[in-house]
Order: structure tokens, then C-alpha cells, then sequence
């Protein structure tokens, strides 16, 4: 016993860091969902539940900020605590600046987390915002009147409420809470904790009140500073005993710090007066919701001056501050009171967090039984069905099992759009603000399921497809009242299985884009175009390198770079783009992508004794040479002609440096597309086709130029995969 | 669980053990930590372009593994490949290697008084991935620095910017 004691480390060395890859995941999720909320947020009908979801994403994140000592990310989130703790209590209406405020906020949250998780010595400066956020969450309710009602005496309460009528008097922050009414059982307690060396040390007394439910309500009275005497002051309405408390509170600092002192309602004002606070003289009484968290009264709350508007419908960012017309929003409505008893609604209960690496180890592994596999049926083959009868059949399930199982582990991977789809709202909401358009998202199929590592590639160029969309696509909304068209405009954004790909596409209802235009500036550029060409290739010149059909470049978009850079990261994916567009009406740009990387159509050629996978996807046919076909340019260069388009013919052997027993004659061209340009790949067979299982050369080895991964074969032999961008480019230099 | 032999084996006093194995005609030793396995040798799918040492990649159980002859590239013996070939399989930290030796022999334990220091001379391995040399009755192991030496540039098996 005592020697297990000495071996453990004592919990000043206790180390944290184990969890911090939990609580940047969590704090990560926190962060997206808080946004979410922000953004469905109705200013018209705040739901109670909402802001209190809200308030709990950002005292999550403060709690494990605090306990990993991430002081920055603490801070912040602290003063949006205050600022939703105000809000959810009704004591000052949310404003549309605020939903900025706090969006801005996630954003440097999210920023801070980043330098926190990579363990950078560096970190922001997130004071000035602070400070904005505190001046919203007091400033305003000392500014704005508060035109609410007293609350009525409800038949609930068996006290009656003395508060004075509200007096719009210009208070001083914070004032002090004052207790106006108790339930049955319920006492008022003051509590007085101390001396302490920091004043925080007894932050989480408060919070205890935030995580147990009806354990009773929580004031501050000290407004977060110590007194004279290194003491701190709270008042708590609670029908829990003292002994109880104790124990509670003894976990966050000393028992003998802790005294409680039973306080009659009457004495309050002589208690914080006591407390020698320099705080308000005159405080003046106040229906103060602060003390209706779990909304045993306020139920009857009257809201006769809930009618005016509580903000500012159609401008962004306007109103930092309402001067008029603020109010209290009604309190909730009692079937809403339930819903805060649980201040931790989970969701996840049924789904299970594993790291990727686990996922992908599973995948390998099935990839290798689908190998062995293989090998077993081509073995049971040579057998004789009659004689082995049990041994064919078991190899027949084993088949079928093994794809099952395949196609089962190959789901675990897979995530719906949302978690892409997601973060456009918030970005079309910026848009709409710097462009001064009204925008306005659809999301379509979001629940559609993508291979995470695609997920995660696809994010950037779709981000840059809404960009233009919302930029060069959607006009102004003067532009749009004379087309005819709502002020309003829409991106759509779709995501749909067909086959075995998944289809993405951006929709605007914008001005479209227009051929003459196209033709002109392409001409401008020195790009071969003609009148003849189909709508399809004119629109297919804005993904030429350096091509912007902007006006002008805009602080958003119109610089040339992107839309090359889209279409190169998504052939670069085995996937492709395509655009449709009616001029006035709007474009569509479809991205179609393979369902995941990890497997792949695969053509297998031989070159010589070597086979290598040609992916099927850049595969357009695949043609008998003849010798007479072949053209020489320039002594060295081999071109051959295909379809009246003379193209590189790239012979793999040489290329590719293949070891021949004998010369070899003639072959089969397969002619390959990738970058928007073509060549004919000289092999000597065609072996086959097949799903591969494509695998990471660079894990122990390094990169080879021509080879994009590597596969192994039913026989167990690797198989290199080309890279046929690299051979097209190849082929130009 | 470390057990205390372990914890011997890791410290720098007390005898080390190494896998030893031919190449030509001298006898090599290297850390036994770093092996993971010992193979048969069978024909790796060969990569264009490659220096001639890097005789390709293997599968090993679903993991693509390059193969290199420390034969080929430290020009010792003669490099064929028979039955008896044999290939270490090396986990070096993040990376897997196979080198292709003549033959294994065995695992000896070498106390630091066994080992000499390596004198500067001009040969086919280059001396800062030479440890040591071990000294065994009248054998005489070459004690190699494999971590670094399968890193270095000149092996091409990682990527150096």
C-alpha cells in the first residue's frame, strides 16, 4: 500500500496533456456547433433553449480551457459566458451586432485553439474583443432602458415581490443581485469564501451551481474581486443544507474558507454593503432575472412590451448597441422549462468516437483478407468442384462475406456532406455583408455520405465554387429588381449519389455567364477559341490558368486563381467538373467524385514481366497499334494519330525503363486523359479490370515520379498505380 | 512492463545485443530492437529509376516495403539470390526497410568493453554509420548505425528536401 503511494506521481505532476487531443476535438465540436446555433438564430423568437445551448457550447470549452490553463481561450470564452448568461436570462435582448460579436469570437476561438494545439509559443491578442464583448454584456443593460415589465406575483410565488417599478436609472455594471422572491423550502444563504490568494479560486463555487441541477441560484456579489479582507461574496438561494454545500464547495477550496451565514431577505443590502464593495451606492431595487434560472417563476412573466421589434431585421453588423426598442424577450413559455433541467443534452450517446488511425488499420486489414481471398478463389478453382464440394461452397460464402465486410468497414469512413455544407451559411453570411447582396443558401442532400479524406479535400474548392457563385454569379440587388428577379438570391448547393460517385453542385440563380464575353476575353488572352466551339468548351474556358470573367477583382474574388486551381485539386481526386449555364439565369457547376480514395477502378497492363495499374478513370479507350501509325516529330518525339488529333505516344518500356527478354513489336495504346490534356500510353497488354486497393508508397518509402500509389495483386504482388497527370505533363515538356 | 532486464539492456553500461549477418565475406551487427522479422527472399516489384541497391517494394501483410542490398550498395559478394537469400526486415521508428544480407547468423551480446573504436579508413561504407567494431574470440563484427544509414540521402529511400 504505502509503496504504490510513493510510486504515484503527486498531482502537481500529474500530466494533462493526454487529454488534450479530447478537448481540441470536443472543444472543435463546441465551437461548430455554437456557430450553427448562432446562425439559426431567430432575433424575432429566440427560443430559450437555443441561447442555453449556445451557453453551454461556450462554457464547455471554458471549463477545459481553464483546466489545461489555456488562459487566452478561458478569457474569451469567459466574457461570452457572461454576455450568453445575460442573454439567457433575459436581461438584456440580443441584438444582431451581438450574433456577430459572437461569431467573430468563435473565429478567434477557433484560431486560439489552433496555436494552442500545435503548441506554438505564440498566441492572439484577443483583448480588444474582450473588451467589446464585456461593454455588450454590461454595457447595454445599464444603456439600454429596460422597458420589461416588472414580473408579476405570480400565483406560484408565496412572497410577495416588492421590487420597485423599473426606473430606466442609469446603473452602474453589475448590480447587485437582490433576492425577490423564494420558493417553499428555499433559504437565502450569504456565503463568504476566504481569504483566498486569487480571486478565481472560487469561480468554480459558481459553476457548481451552472452543472448540478436544483441545487439553487447563484449570485456574485463582489462582481468577481476580493475584499478587503481576501474575501469573496456570494448569495444563494438554495433549499439544500449547509452540510450539504460544504461538501460540495470543499472540492474547489478549503471547508474552513467556507462560511455560510443565513441571510433574511430584508438584510441583503446591509450584507453587500458589509462586504465593503465599492460598489453601487444607491442600489436600486430591481426585478433581477438573474435569480429565475430554472424558472420557477417568470413563467407568468407578463409581456405586454414584448413587441417591439427586438432587432434590426435586414442589416448585418448595424447595430452594435440598440438605442431604442430593446426588451426582455418573453420569458419562455413553461413547456420550455424542462428542457433546461438537463443542462447537458447529449447527442451522441449513440455514436462512438475512434481515433482514424483504428479505422484505417481495420481497412487495411480487410484489404489484405480481400487479397488472400482472391488468392483462395483462384486456387479453388483449379479443384474439382465434385471432389471438394464443401471446400468450393465455403470458398463462395468467404467471397461473399469478405465483400460484405468490405463495403461495411469502407462505410465506417464515410460522413455525410453536413460536416462540408456546414460552414458555408456562416461564410454566405460574411459574403453578404462586404458584397451587398442578399443571399440566401439551399443545401440539398446534405446527409449524402463522402470518404472523410475526400470530405476533407473537397472543402477548399467547393468553398471557392460558393465564393464565386456569391460574388461573380448573384448580381446586386438593384441589378436583380431590373432583371425582373427577387432581391434575394439563391446558392444551391447539392449533393446526390449516381453510380458509384457522388455528385456536388453549385447552383446560383445569378446572371449566368455569358459566351460572347467568355470568347471575347479568351480571345484577349491569346487562348485558341472560335465561334464554333460548343457552349460546353466556352464555359470550360474559366478553369484556363489565370482566367477571371470578374469586371473587377473584388476584395472576395476576380483574381484570376482559382477556378484552374479547383478543377486541378479535383482531377486530382479522380474527379471532374462541369458547368451549365443560362445567361440571366443562373450557372451550375457539377463536381463528380469517386466515393473514396481508398479504393479504385484500376486497369492492369503488362509492360514486359511487369504489370502496373492504369486508374480507369483517365482511361478514355484503349486502341490495337500498328507500326505505321506511329510518327516521329523532331527525330526523338513519337506522336500517333487518334480520331483526326495527332497525340504524344508514351512508351512504358522506355519510360518506364522495363527489362526486356526480347524486342517487342506493336502493343496496345491506351489513351489517357488528365489536366485537360490527352496522350497514348504504349503497353504490350491489356490484363484486366478491377477494384484496387490503393496504398501509400511514401509510408516507407519516398515518391516516384510516374507512380501515384501502389496495389497489391491477387498473387500478392505490389503493383505500382500511374500517375497520369504526371505522363501528360511529361508529355509536353 | 519494463522488467529489469530490459532496463539493463537500455542503459549504456551493460552488454547490448545484436543480429549478426554476412555480407561477402565480413560479418555485420545491428541493434536486435531495430529487427522486426527476418524473411525469405522472393522477387520485389521493381521501380523504375531507382538506384540499382533499391531492388523494389514487397507487400508485407498489406504494407508496401522497400527493399534494399546492403550487398549492391556496400559492394560486397556477389548479389544472388537463391533460396537461402535472406532479408531483415528493419522498423526503424516510423518506417519499415527489408535489407537483403547473405546470410544471418546470429544474436550476440556485446558488453561496451568489446567494443573498439572504428579507425578512419577509406572503404565501400562510409565510417560515420560505423558504431563500432565488435571483437568476439577471433571474429570480428562490423557494428552499423542502421537508423542513419537507411535515413542518409545517398540510400534515396527518404525524401530530403
Amino acid at each position: 500500500m504505502n509503496e504504490s503511494q510513493t510510486r504515484a506521481p503527486s498531482p502537481g505532476e500529474f500530466d494533462l496533456s493526454q487529454f488534450h487531443d479530447v478537448f481540441f476535438e470536443e472543444a472543435g465540436d463546441n465551437l461548430a456547433n455554437m456557430e450553427s446555433l448562432l446562425l439559426a438564430l431567430d432575433l424575432h423568437a429566440i427560443e430559450d433553449e437555443t441561447l442555453n445551448a449556445i451557453f453551454r457550447c461556450a462554457h464547455s470549452i471554458k471549463g477545459g480551457a481553464a483546466t489545461f490553463g489555456f488562459q487566452d481561450v478561458a478569457d474569451l470564452t469567459h466574457v461570452m459566458e457572461t454576455l450568453l448568461d445575460r442573454l439567457r436570462r433575459h436581461e438584456i435582448a440580443i441584438t444582431v451586432g451581438m450574433v456577430d460579436t459572437l461569431l467573430e469570437s468563435g473565429d478567434v476561438l477557433r484560431q486560439q485553439l489552433a496555436l494552442r494545439q500545435a503548441a506554438s509559443s505564440e498566441s492572439l491578442d484577443a483583448s480588444e474583443l474582450v473588451a467589446r464583448i464585456r461593454a455588450l454584456a454590461h454595457g447595454d443593460a445599464a444603456a439600454a432602458p429596460l422597458t420589461a415589465a416588472p414580473l408579476n406575483a405570480a400565483p406560484l410565488n408565496a412572497a410577495p415581490l416588492t421590487a420597485a417599478p423599473l426606473t430606466a436609472a442609469p446603473e452602474v455594471a453589475s448590480p447587485p443581485a437582490l433576492v425577490v422572491d423564494l420558493a417553499p423550502g428555499e433559504r437565502v444563504l450569504a456565503v463568504r469564501v476566504g481569504p483566498l490568494e486569487h480571486a478565481t479560486q472560487a469561480d468554480p463555487i459558481a459553476e457548481l451551481f451552472e452543472e448540478i441541477p436544483g441545487l439553487g441560484k447563484f449570485t456574485a456579489l463582489d462582481q468577481g474581486h476580493l475584499d478587503g479582507q481576501r474575501m469573496r461574496h456570494f448569495q444563494v438561494i438554495t433549499s439544500s443544507a449547509d452540510s450539504d454545500l460544504l461538501d460540495l464547495f470543499s472540492f474547489h477550496v478549503a471547508r474552513e474558507q467556507v462560511h455560510l451565514q443565513s441571510m433574511p431577505r430584508e438584510s441583503t443590502d446591509s450584507v453587500s454593503g458589509a462586504a465593503g464593495l465599492d460598489g453601487p451606492a444607491e442600489i436600486t431595487p430591481r426585478t433581477d432575472e438573474t435569480t429565475a434560472e430554472d424558472g420557477s417563476w417568470g413563467l407568468f412573466g407578463s409581456a405586454a412590451a414584448s413587441v417591439a421589434p427586438a432587432a434590426d431585421p435586414s442589416g448585418t453588423g448595424l447595430a452594435e448597441r440598440p438605442a431604442v426598442g430593446t426588451l426582455i424577450p418573453t420569458p419562455a413559455p413553461a413547456g420550455l422549462r424542462t428542457a433546461e433541467k438537463g443542462p447537458a443534452t447529449n447527442l451522441e450517446s449513440s455514436s462512438l468516437r475512434v481515433p482514424i488511425e483504428k479505422v484505417d488499420q481495420l481497412i487495411n486489414l480487410v484489404g489484405e483478407l480481400v487479397i488472400t481471398q482472391a488468392m483462395l478463389a483462384q486456387t479453388g478453382q483449379e479443384l474439382d468442384s465434385m471432389k471438394h464440394q464443401r471446400l468450393v461452397s465455403g470458398l463462395s460464402d468467404l467471397e461473399r462475406n469478405t465483400r460484405l465486410l468490405q463495403e461495411a468497414v469502407m462505410a465506417i469512413r464515410m460522413i455525410p456532406m453536413t460536416a462540408v455544407f456546414n460552414r458555408f451559411p456562416r461564410m454566405l453570411r460574411d459574403l453578404a455583408g462586404k458584397l451587398g447582396k442578399q443571399l440566401e443558401l439551399q443545401t440539398i442532400g446534405e446527409e449524402t455520405e463522402l470518404d472523410k479524406g475526400l470530405i476533407e479535400k473537397i472543402t477548399d474548392p467547393l468553398t471557392h465554387l460558393v465564393r464565386n457563385a456569391a460574388d461573380h454569379g448573384i448580381e446586386s440587388p438593384q441589378e436583380r429588381r431590373a432583371a425582373g428577379k427577387p432581391e434575394l438570391g439563391t446558392v444551391t448547393l447539392a449533393a446526390a449519389h449516381q453510380g458509384g460517385s457522388i455528385v456536388i453542385e453549385v447552383r446560383d440563380d445569378g446572371r449566368g455567364l455569358n459566351r460572347a464575353k467568355l470568347l471575347k476575353k479568351a480571345a484577349e488572352r491569346g487562348l485558341a477559341v472560335s465561334d464554333g466551339m460548343t457552349d460546353q468548351e466556352v464555359y470550360g474556358l474559366i478553369f484556363e490558368p489565370g482566367f477571371s470573367t470578374a469586371n473587377e477583382v473584388t476584395d472576395v474574388s476576380g483574381r484570376g486563381v482559382g477556378m484552374d486551381v479547383v478543377k486541378r485539386n479535383i482531377t486530382a481526386l479522380g474527379g471532374s467538373v462541369e458547368i451549365d449555364s443560362t445567361e440571366g439565369q443562373g450557372m451550375r457547376v457539377s463536381v463528380r467524385l469517386p466515393l473514396t480514395l481508398a479504393i479504385m477502378d484500376g486497369m492492369s497492363v503488362g509492360v514486359g514481366e511487369e504489370t502496373y495499374i492504369v486508374p480507369l478513370a483517365s482511361v478514355i479507350e484503349s486502341i490495337h497499334l500498328a507500326e505505321s501509325d506511329v510518327k516521329s516529330v523532331g527525330g526523338t518525339g513519337r506522336v500517333v494519330e487518334v480520331r483526326q488529333e495527332y497525340l504524344p505516344l508514351m512508351q512504358m518500356d522506355q519510360l518506364f525503363d522495363v527489362p526486356r527478354q526480347h524486342a517487342h513489336n506493336g502493343g496496345i495504346m491506351i489513351v489517357v486523359e488528365a489536366e485537360g490534356g490527352r496522350v497514348a500510353l504504349l503497353v504490350d497488354e491489356l490484363i484486366g479490370q478491377h477494384q484496387v486497393v490503393v496504398k501509400n508508397l511514401e509510408a516507407n518509402y519516398r515518391k516516384v515520379p510516374g507512380v501515384s500509389g501502389a496495389t497489391i495483386l491477387g498473387d500478392g504482388r505490389v503493383a505500382l498505380i500511374l500517375d497520369v497527370s504526371w505522363l501528360v505533363r511529361r508529355a509536353r515538356h | 512492463m519494463m522488467t529489469p532486464r530490459d532496463q539493463k539492456a537500455d542503459s549504456g553500461t551493460h552488454p547490448r545485443e545484436y543480429l549478426t549477418f554476412r555480407l561477402g565475406e565480413e560479418e555485420y551487427g545491428i541493434d536486435i530492437l531495430k529487427v522486426q522479422e527476418i524473411r525469405g527472399y522472393e522477387q520485389p516489384t521493381r521501380i523504375a529509376n531507382a538506384p540499382a541497391f533499391v531492388k523494389g517494394v514487397v507487400n508485407l501483410r498489406g504494407v508496401i516495403v522497400p527493399i534494399v542490398d546492403l550487398r549492391l550498395k556496400f559492394g560486397l559478394g556477389s548479389a544472388e539470390y537463391n533460396d537461402f537469400t535472406v532479408v531483415i526486415i528493419l522498423n526503424l521508428g516510423s518506417r519499415v526497410v527489408g535489407a537483403v544480407v547473405d546470410s544471418v547468423s546470429d544474436v550476440m551480446e556485446l558488453s561496451v568493453d568489446q567494443i573498439r573504436e572504428a579507425p578512419e579508413i577509406d572503404s565501400g561504407v562510409d565510417a560515420s554509420y560505423i558504431t563500432g567494431l565488435g571483437t568476439l574470440n577471433d571474429r570480428m563484427l562490423i557494428l552499423l548505425a542502421i537508423d542513419q544509414l537507411m535515413g542518409a540521402s545517398e540510400m534515396a529511400l527518404v525524401e530530403h528536401a
